[in-house]
């Protein structure tokens, strides 16, 4: 510790760590008013009066606004529902153009000037939105089928020989009820958590860079560049990011609702 | 900052904090509500109108194609009667005019021959009239002439009757 202290406050530069993923909150000692949480509730308000905005008319003929808010609904509601779920989507699609835009709203943040934080990457949030999926496809699987029915076929894929369950029966569960769920919830986090890192590496190293001797400042120019296409990556990746979330649960509740895994 | 940084524990980024948690779904609740509640019913309702609207015109297209083509197939239906119907009365009107003329020719002939028989009926009538009267005045000039040659009276019938007889046969016979 002594080592890194003196590092930092001297003249090195200090790579950032996963401490710069936890900023200290706003009203100090108060653990709600961090800056992800503050920034998860701005997204929920945002989200709310874009769309409230946007489809409060529900014209035959849409404004700018309410083309843009049914655009995206639209996506939801047909590329990752309809296509997926088949003819009873209409019941997973408020939860899922929740899932899209939540997500998608707070990876963006991420590169919003003054914001610059995706929530994402505080795993905690992912968390809580795989563990959301992970019940809602159990339990529609279970109601649609019976627990007896709907873990029979889990456990025992039918149309397999019965040898072949030593290894099947294990993996399928495993598959089910912790992989989906980790990996969901792991791939979102290590995304944005790795696209923030990187962001900050090329910043923070540029803006290093300047304060350093003149041929140091030369190359800074090149680090913030590199930093601004990286942000450009980083758009596409936080837009996949949310869409891959959101496409996965729908699969997964597509799993459930059919008859044979 | 960098003296905050130390501060903190070096976090295991895998751990979820509780007032995260707490805060995550909460959040997640309301926005699930909100937009379910506000938002979705509003774009269906769009959704729903618009593809209604749709839908409409098309019908309401398809209908006014089908009436025009049911006009159009009347009207046809109406001209190619009408046409049917002239040429019907051009032809009954040929044979018509084809039989007044024939008419008029038989009643015309007919009057004609009407008029050539009377007229040879007036001619033979003021013949045999002219004949009738030209035989009494020849008979009576003869007679009287006869008389006179003669100086008698011929008061006999019988023999006047022969006499003019006579005289007239000779009277042919030296035509």
């Amino acid at each position: 510790m002594p080592l890194v202290h003196l590092l930092r406050s001297g003249e090195g530069f200090v790579p950032p760590s996963t401490n710069d993923f936890n900023l200290p909150p706003v009203i100090a000692g108060n653990e709600y008013t961090t800056k992800p949480i503050l920034l998860v509730f701005l997204s929920v308000l945002m989200i709310s009066v874009f769309f409230i905005m946007a489809s409060r008319k529900a014209a035959i003929v849409p404004s700018k606004l309410q083309f843009a808010g049914e655009s995206i609904y639209g996506f939801v509601r047909n590329d990752l529902a309809r296509d997926n779920i088949g003819h009873d989507f209409m019941r997973f699609v408020p939860y899922l153009f929740t899932l899209f835009t939540f997500i998608l709203t707070n990876n963006i943040f991420g590169i919003v000037p003054l914001l610059q934080f995706p929530a994402m990457s505080h795993v905690s949030f992912p968390y809580v939105l795989a563990i959301f999926t992970f019940i809602t496809f159990h339990y529609i699987g279970i109601r649609k089928q019976g627990i007896r029915k709907y873990m029979k076929d889990i456990m025992f894929m039918p149309g397999v020989p019965k040898a072949a369950y030593i290894l099947l029966t294990p993996l399928e569960l495993a598959t089910f009820f912790i992989v989906r769920p980790l990996t969901l919830s792991l791939r979102l986090f290590a995304n944005m958590f790795a696209g923030h890192l990187l962001l900050l590496v090329f910043i923070l190293g540029g803006d290093h860079l300047l304060k350093g001797v003149i041929g140091l400042k030369l190359i800074s120019p090149f680090a913030f560049a590199f930093g601004i296409g990286l942000t450009f990556f980083e758009f596409m990746v936080q837009c996949l990011q949310a869409y891959i979330f959101t496409l996965l649960t729908a699969l997964y509740i597509a799993g459930a609702l059919a008859d044979e895994h | 900052m960098h003296v905050i940084n130390l501060a903190a524990e070096n976090a295991n980024p895998l751990i979820p904090h509780t007032a995260e948690l707490i805060v995550g779904a909460i959040a997640f609740t309301l926005l699930f509500l909100v937009l379910r509640s506000k938002v979705v019913p509003m774009f269906e309702k769009a959704f729903t109108a618009r593809t209604e609207a749709i839908q409409g015109g098309i019908e309401r297209a398809e209908k006014a194609q089908l009436e025009a083509q049911r006009a159009l197939a009347q009207y046809n239906e109406q001209l190619s009667k009408a046409r049917e119907e002239s040429q019907t009365m051009r032809e009954e009107a040929r044979a018509h005019g084809v039989a007044i003329v024939e008419e008029l020719r038989a009643k015309a002939q007919e009057e004609a021959a009407r008029i050539t028989a009377s007229a040879h009926a007036s001619i033979e009538a003021e013949r045999q009239q002219a004949i009738t009267s030209l035989r009494n005045e020849v008979g009576t000039i003869a007679i009287e002439l006869a008389s006179k040659i003669v100086g008698e009276a011929l008061d006999d019938q019988a023999r006047q009757s022969r006499v003019v007889d006579r005289f007239l046969d000779d009277l042919e016979k030296s035509k």
